[in-house]
């Protein structure tokens, strides 16, 4: 598979999570919205920072879970009427019988469809070809500006004048 | 609260905690080559006992009238009951916000998957023509037949098949960013498998911004499912009409006795691990005191259950019910009656003591004893109802074969064997989660 190309732009890394926030805010006043930042884990300074809109994978969730509860009442009603056994006296469509079916299958679907809705919000969907550092996973938060050359020395100086350790420059 | 463990202070930085976990994948040690050897051995042994149980068949287990549920439905439910405190300190601590469970989360995760993973052997060993378990599941045949879906048996199957994936996606998920955290640290062939296995993972705003949301519901989703689980488990038994079983108070029992049992295997496992995989520092003794809190809570409701199944035997006037009672009391199993009581609800209230609780040599000895406990306790409950029914001309008493210690055997082998190899290749402790808990460094000094 042919490398995604390079997307021309500024990363920074930092050490310190109040110097990270400084520049997301400052860049987001400045009207940069299309921000990638890089951190080992979830952090609320930086999604507060980032003012980033709940996740829409609810949805699958929801989706699933609605699927799934469906397809096991209507399976196990269906099977029965087309195999029609009297068992202890219940009635063919039992559906209180039916029901540790309808809820097994809300929660398998619910929680599959809602792995498969992060697969295809976050990886499948996301920015590809952007600057990474492996540090990134390990303690340094990288804040990364898509940009073209001539606003390029802006970004640099708002980066190290808010506490960044390293800037570099991303060229196609 | 004065009586609560204090949260130890977490004096390492992110970078230690990369550090540390990854070290725990490299080089392994004689401790830990030898304990895999030992489990790879004993899984040898169920192996050939299961050749030769599919070559002559089932009588080599004691299957005879009365009882045909024997010791591998007794082993099926241990198992499935082990897995509960997997899910119960992942996914429902998680809803609570329980500070605790990270460093310990990821082991007990991967216990509950290797452990659904050992009891699912158990029915398809159990059915005899083990060539032909599909049977269990609805799929259009020549036959024209669907399998019975008013059986709590077939229950059953849908609760641990979904039990088994969603425990298994729920632990390959919270890996994610921590393989791409090991796929940083490592070179050459590993981190090309480090590298496919972390699909992708960079850590962006993005993605974490889906990623926990995502975690939220499945921590949501694997909360009831636990608790169905083991709630259909006991319905196999309750939803008969058979002594001993038929009662109403056996789901809370169950899940119960499964949370019970499955900490008594965290201590079990995590004790020596942590020893082995040198992180004494991250896994304390604040962990084992919060452990143990778990097994005195869950043991205390056994203990209640426990009572008032003989009240109620006894306050039903049915001699049926009344005399089953008696000789799991005092009958010919009365040795698998009082280990039960004496491991398990007697074991748990040693846990009022905080020194107990803080002591590991106490609690690996005590784990045992549940370990143990709750075997017997799912024996005695099995075998004593079906071999003492309604029919007393027919009441025999079952013992176990050697095929049965022989697949026994082979199970714990098995599971050792996955949990092992687990622990070797993946972080065994939840980087991202215990960075979280780390304050980031800040420029303007002081912590959030």
């Amino acid at each position: 598979m042919a490398r995604p190309r390079i997307t021309p732009g500024v990363l920074a890394s930092f050490e310190q999570i109040d110097a990270a926030t400084d520049a997301i805010k400052a860049l987001r006043a400045g009207g940069h919205r299309n921000l990638v930042v890089y951190c080992s884990h979830p952090n609320h300074e930086l999604e507060e920072a980032l003012e980033s809109p709940v996740s829409p994978v609810r949805l699958f969730t929801l989706i699933g879970g609605l699927t799934g509860c469906t397809a096991g009442f209507t399976m196990a009603i269906w099977m029965n009427l087309d195999w029609p056994v009297l068992v202890g006296g219940k009635a063919i469509a039992a559906v209180p019988a039916f029901v540790v079916i309808g809820f097994e299958l809300t929660v398998l679907l619910g929680a599959l469809l809602s792995v498969f809705g992060v697969g295809l919000l976050s990886l499948l969907l996301g920015q590809r070809g952007v600057l990474y550092d492996p540090r990134f996973s390990d303690d340094r938060i990288g804040v990364f500006v898509p940009s073209a050359g001539d606003t390029a020395p802006t970004l640099e100086r708002l980066f190290r004048e808010a506490g960044a350790v390293e800037v570099l420059r991303a060229t196609p | 609260m004065a009586v609560l463990a204090q949260e130890p202070v977490i004096t390492q930085t992110h970078a230690d905690v990369t550090r540390d976990v990854v070290a725990t994948l490299e080089k392994p040690s004689t401790g830990y080559v030898l304990m895999t050897l030992g489990a790879v051995g004993l899984f040898l042994v169920g192996a050939l006992t299961f050749l030769i149980l599919v070559k002559d068949g089932l009588g080599h287990a004691g299957y005879n009238p009365p009882a045909f549920w024997l010791v591998y439905i007794t082993t099926f439910v241990f198992w499935i009951g082990i897995g509960h405190a997997g899910t119960l300190i992942s996914a429902i601590l998680y809803l609570f916000r329980s500070p605790w469970r990270t460093a310990v989360y990821r082991s007990t995760e991967a216990m509950t998957v290797f452990a659904v993973m050992t009891a699912a052997l158990f029915p398809i060993i159990h059915i005899g023509r083990q060539w032909i378990f599909y049977w269990l599941m609805p799929y259009p045949n020549q036959r024209y037949l669907w399998p019975n879906f008013k059986s709590p048996l077939l229950w059953d199957v849908f609760a641990i098949t979904t039990y088994f994936t969603v425990s298994t996606t729920f632990l390959v998920y919270g890996l994610i960013p921590d393989v791409a955290a090991v796929r940083d640290k490592v070179s050459g062939w590993r981190k090309m498998v480090y590298r496919a296995a972390s699909l992708g993972w960079s850590g962006t705003n993005n993605q974490w911004r889906h990623y926990s949301r995502a975690y939220l519901y499945l921590a949501a989703l694997a909360t009831p499912l636990v608790l169905s689980v083991h709630s259909v488990v006991s319905w196999d038994f309750a939803s008969s009409i058979v002594p001993g079983w038929h009662g109403t108070i056996f789901a809370p029992y169950f899940v119960a006795g499964a949370i019970y049992s499955g900490i008594g295997m965290v201590l079990t496992l995590v004790i020596p691990l942590r020893r082995v995989l040198k992180l004494e520092h991250m896994i304390t003794e604040y962990h084992f005191d919060n452990l143990g809190k778990l097994v005195l809570l869950t043991g205390s409701i056994l203990f209640y259950a426990y009572g008032m199944e003989y009240f109620i035997a006894w306050y039903s006037g049915n001699p049926f019910e009344q005399t089953t009672f008696w000789r799991r009391a005092f009958g010919p199993m009365w040795w698998g009656g009082w280990t039960m009581i004496i491991c398990n609800a007697f074991v748990s209230q040693l846990f009022w003591f905080r020194k107990l609780r803080t002591n590991v040599t106490a609690l690996f000895v005590m784990s045992i004893f549940i370990n143990i406990g709750m075997w017997f306790e799912r024996y005695v409950i099995i075998v004593s109802s079906l071999s003492n029914d309604y029919l007393p001309w027919v009441w025999d008493q079952p013992n176990p074969t050697w095929a049965d210690w022989g697949i026994l055997a082979g199970s714990f082998g098995w599971f050792g064997m996955w949990f092992l190899l687990f622990a070797r290749t993946f972080p065994i402790v939840a980087i991202q989660e215990i960075k979280e808990m780390i304050p980031m460094p800040r420029k303007r000094g002081g912590h959030h």
